[in-house]
């Protein structure tokens, strides 16, 4: 799945990143805990987070995500959509929960 | 196997949550421009990560130290702050002395340390309570195949 397939699954908003929606995605990580993400997810993954500050994209360029997806109508505080735009990470919002958006990218993988 | 020889010093800011994750960057960057394995880069950037959000977390200030020479990758993590009192402790899983604050941002899972061992080959943390803690930790390069 791409990220632009993985917009429209998800009913997503793209907040930065327009330019790397071609980006294949090689999977799907959830979590809130930082070090748990950077101990488990791996590159090119999706990271569904309801965490929203700065530090998350730090983490994302760390791992090479393909994007993070801030679930359940949250979204990136501007310190954050700020880095992410410097440093080149996607950030993507959605007003669905993050068990409906785990669900339907669960449904839709190939 | 010849490897270049970089000694790149980084300082840290203690609860610096705005900065932190920069020097793992660098150190990252650092290691993919002198051609590293990805996999190795992925552990040391992950245990350089751990160390320095333990230095924003629970120390006054300090700083990275990466060093790449023949023999390996040797990061070192050092600060002034307030020790480890019972390292056994720290090492658990799940153990953790972060604030409310810094749980709700999603650190302070007490991982980061397991998490910095497991991506090490070599790990030795030296620490002394009211006046700080040094991490040694040593990478070697994936054996020629």
């Amino acid at each position: 799945m791409t990220l632009n397939e993985l917009v429209k699954v998800i009913e997503a908003t793209v907040v930065t990143g327009h330019e790397k929606l071609d980006t294949t995605i090689t999977g799907v990580y959830v979590s809130d805990l930082l070090s748990d993400v950077i101990g488990h997810a791996r590159e090119g993954q999706v990271w569904l987070t309801i965490q929203t500050h700065v530090n998350v994209v730090a983490v994302a360029l760390l791992l090479n995500l393909a994007a993070i997806v801030f679930t359940a109508g949250t979204g990136p505080e501007a310190e954050t959509i700020a880095k992410a735009q410097t440093e080149g990470a996607v950030l993507l919002t959605t007003k669905l929960s993050t068990f409906e958006t785990a669900g339907r990218l669960y449904l839709n993988q190939q | 196997m010849t490897e270049p020889h970089v000694r790149l010093e980084i300082p840290v800011e203690g609860n610096n949550f705005t900065a932190a994750g920069e020097a793992a960057s660098r150190v990252k960057k650092t290691l993919q421009k002198l051609g590293i394995d990805s996999t190795l880069i992925r552990r040391v950037a992950i245990a350089t990560y751990e160390a320095e959000m333990n230095i924003v977390i629970h120390a006054d200030a300090g700083k990275i130290v990466l060093q790449v020479d023949a023999d390996g990758i040797t990061v070192l993590a050092e600060d002034r702050g307030k020790g480890i009192p019972d390292l056994e402790k720290a090492m658990t899983a799940g153990f953790s002395t972060a604030s409310d604050r810094v749980r709700a941002m999603g650190f302070g899972a007490g991982m980061g340390l397991p998490n910095i061992k497991k991506c090490t080959d070599y790990l030795a943390i030296d620490t002394e309570v009211n006046i700080g803690t040094k991490v040694v930790m040593k990478f070697n390069y994936p054996a020629a195949t």
